[in-house]
């Protein structure tokens, strides 16, 4: 087999720490929860100020200073990857395959557990993040303390790496609403992985009766000088899609409308019809608004119904004519040799078969 | 790849005793019935095989994976799926089989349905009848029963198996042309297609609002669009080069047969010269001439293998329905641009 052509990605360039990158702009709409001491499990051996700080950080009454970011050395993030803190637009994209798989691993967790836990893979960019790729990790979780199966984690990024090369350890995902402080402590596993790892959190109990799906990146914050809390501020999530996902969602998505969620593939000409049908639906909204907007309508709205009645090519009638008659000839003369082939074939195994 | 099928073999028996056990109680028919009658599959399934194919499937390289689920009554669950890495030539020392049980075991850690139920394979403008792709699907189903093979291709979802004569045929390992034909064996009969249903759960289809909420308008242009010919183009190309192939097949299989005939008739002109000489030997008393082995002297030349030519026919059939199907879509299209440009005039 020849060898497939593995794409290459060129990984970033790599970014001087921009120290007064974090603007007093740094959002934090929600008080995001600061770091609540966490008793025992915290990890007592790592040098960096973070994990300590983690584990004796005063509760959030420490203003997020946004002068603290740029003036800690921040030695907790080694080989920038990504580049130093996240200015406030950063952009994270998630293909909706990780969505489906937390959504699964949520629906498969073991009795007793309260949510799940995994890796996000993917690729950086200068621009954004790009989540392609996640497995579920074991882990246990109780009041007073957290463990994670590393290990497993390790192995199964391996096992994928084999796969796709090109992706690496983005950060981690958990299900559920809030963000606790076990999240802190998981956070400071992923970033031994990961230069700043990005968490995801998906809302599988649906409060508010939406599942949120948000995503955040640390931040130290605290008075300089003293110990440093950690700060999870929020990151804009956007979704991306290739061409083919796209049809795949919509084909998935049917499922809501059938009562017991189950759908059969359609053939093409069906496919066909349904995307007319829906272009359809579309023309007759838009009528519908240009009949009722007849005398105050606005003009840009004007401007593209205008645009989208010349996307009719005009065309002189005869040569339209040719032109349709040719290419039906062609599909014709093709469907015809089809057939042709076919009976050609079905007549050589009875001859062969005598 | 025939490490690989040797690894599924076996390990597919060794997980093929606990799918065994849990399928074989719900309503198998014997060993002639196909015990699948429909196949659902996870949405989360779907968008990992589109995930994979597009990443890397780009190019004529297919793409393959192994697909996981269960057997319940007479459905084959899909409800998982991870890929298999494409074999490259520094990794030598990669074993498929490992990979295949490291990625089973710590999938069941997390609770994903670790049984082994087929795979899946992407395709190149649908042609996938080929003899690795028959030797894989054998063995997967000679060690679980209801496996499948998922074969992607150009935004379409098949499933196949084979049918249990090609199955019995398999088994012998005996190809020539006489079994073939004592089996009955036609290019429509060799594989079977399964319907395929999609399935999800409640919190999935809550997810699918989330994102329909969120995300842009579709764009499908490319399912409307009139552009067509290169697809059809490579459809025709694809099609005339299997064509070739049969048609050489065909003037093997012809040769042959004229050899065949031409022998039989120097054998018997032998064999008539022999007896005349024998008669004139009688006649003048001497002993008659030894009956020589006709075997011997003639050897009867070789038949063609016929898998070879089942198989060209079983891909000419399909790419003629791919073609078929791709002719209906966009006669349609052209129909409706008839109808735009009659109502602008």
């Amino acid at each position: 087999m020849a060898t497939p052509a593995v794409p290459v990605s060129a990984p970033p360039a790599t970014p001087t720490p921009v120290p007064a990158a974090a603007p007093a702009s740094v959002p934090a709409p929600t008080p995001a929860p600061a770091a609540a001491p966490v008793p025992a499990a915290a990890p007592a051996s790592s040098s960096d100020p973070a994990a300590a700080a983690a584990a004796t950080a005063a509760p959030g009454q420490t203003p997020a200073s946004a002068q603290a970011p740029a003036q800690t050395p921040a030695p907790a993030l080694p080989g920038p990857a990504l580049p130093g803190p996240f200015p406030g637009g950063r952009v994270v994209r998630l293909h909706p395959v990780i969505l489906a798989s937390i959504v699964d691993s949520y629906e498969r967790r073991n009795e007793g557990a309260a949510r799940v836990i995994g890796t996000l893979l993917g690729t950086v960019d200068k621009h954004s993040v790009e989540v392609t790729n996640c497995f579920s990790v074991p882990h246990n979780e109780s009041e007073d303390e957290v463990a994670v199966d590393m290990e497993f984690a390790k192995n199964m990024y391996e096992l994928h790496k084999k796969v796709s090369p090109n992706e690496l350890i983005l950060g981690w995902y958990a299900t559920g609403h809030d963000i606790t402080e076990h999240s802190v402590l998981i956070h400071e596993y992923y970033s031994r992985e990961a230069p700043n790892p990005i968490h995801l959190t998906v809302d599988t109990s649906l409060q508010n009766g939406r599942m949120s799906i948000k995503a955040y990146v640390s931040t130290l914050m605290g008075v300089p000088g003293r110990t440093m809390g950690v700060m999870f501020t929020p990151l804009t999530v956007k979704y991306a899609y290739y061409d083919t996902e796209r049809i795949g969602v919509d084909l998935i998505m049917k499922t809501c409308f059938s009562p017991n969620r189950v759908i059969g593939l359609s053939s093409d000409l069906q496919q066909v019809g349904g995307a007319s049908a829906r272009i359809q639906d579309a023309l007759s909204t838009v009528l519908q608004y240009a009949e009722d907007v007849l005398v105050s309508a606005d003009n840009t709205v004007g401007r593209f119904l205008m645009s989208l009645v010349n996307q009719v090519p005009k065309i002189v009638p005869d040569d339209f004519e040719t032109m349709l008659n040719s290419n039906i000839n062609d599909l014709l003369m093709v469907t015809y040799l089809a057939n042709l082939t076919q009976s050609q074939i079905a007549l050589n195994e009875k001859l062969v078969n005598l | 790849m025939a490490s690989r099928k040797e690894g599924t073999g076996s390990t597919a028996t060794s997980s093929s005793s606990t799918a065994g056990a849990a399928g074989k109680g719900k309503g198998k028919g014997g060993s002639g019935d196909s015990a699948v009658k429909q196949v659902q599959i996870d949405g989360l399934v779907v968008l990992k095989i589109i995930k994979h194919y597009q990443e890397e499937g780009q190019g004529t390289e297919v793409v393959q994976g192994v697909l996981l689920g269960l057997v319940v009554e007479d459905r084959l669950e899909i409800t998982n799926c991870f890929p298999f890495p494409q074999h490259t030539e520094d990794d030598a020392d990669f074993d498929e089989v490992q990979y295949q049980m490291e990625m089973m075991r710590s999938l069941r850690h997390v609770n994903i349905d670790h049984l082994h139920v087929g795979w899946y394979q992407s395709t190149y403008y649908g042609s996938f009848v080929t003899r690795a792709l028959l030797d894989s699907q054998f063995s997967y189903q000679h060690a679980i029963e209801e496996s499948v093979v998922l074969i992607y291709g150009s935004l379409s979802l098949k499933a196949y198996r084979l049918t249990p004569k090609l199955m019995e045929v398999c088994k012998e390992k005996d190809f020539s042309p006489e079994a073939l034909k004592k089996a009955n064996i036609t290019f429509e009969y060799m594989f079977e297609e399964v319907p395929i249903v999609i399935k999800n759960s409640h919190l999935i289809n809550v997810l699918m609002w989330e994102l329909e909420k969120k995300s842009a308008v579709a764009d499908k242009h490319e399912l409307l669009s009139l552009a067509s010919s290169n697809h059809l183009g490579k459809n025709l190309q694809l099609l005339m080069d299997r064509v070739d192939e049969m048609s050489q097949d065909i003037v093997k299989y012809n040769t042959y047969m004229r050899n065949t005939s031409k022998q039989q008739q120097q054998k018997h002109q032998y064999q008539q010269r022999r007896q005349q000489e024998n008669m004139q030997r009688q006649s003048r008393g001497e002993p008659p001439l030894p009956e020589e082995d006709l075997s011997k002297l003639f050897k009867p030349p070789q038949p063609p293998a016929r898998m070879d030519s089942l198989l060209i026919a079983g891909q000419i059939n399909t790419y003629c329905q791919n073609i078929k199907e791709f002719t209906a879509q966009n006669l349609g299209k052209l129909f409706m641009a008839q109808a735009l440009q009659e109502y602008n005039n």
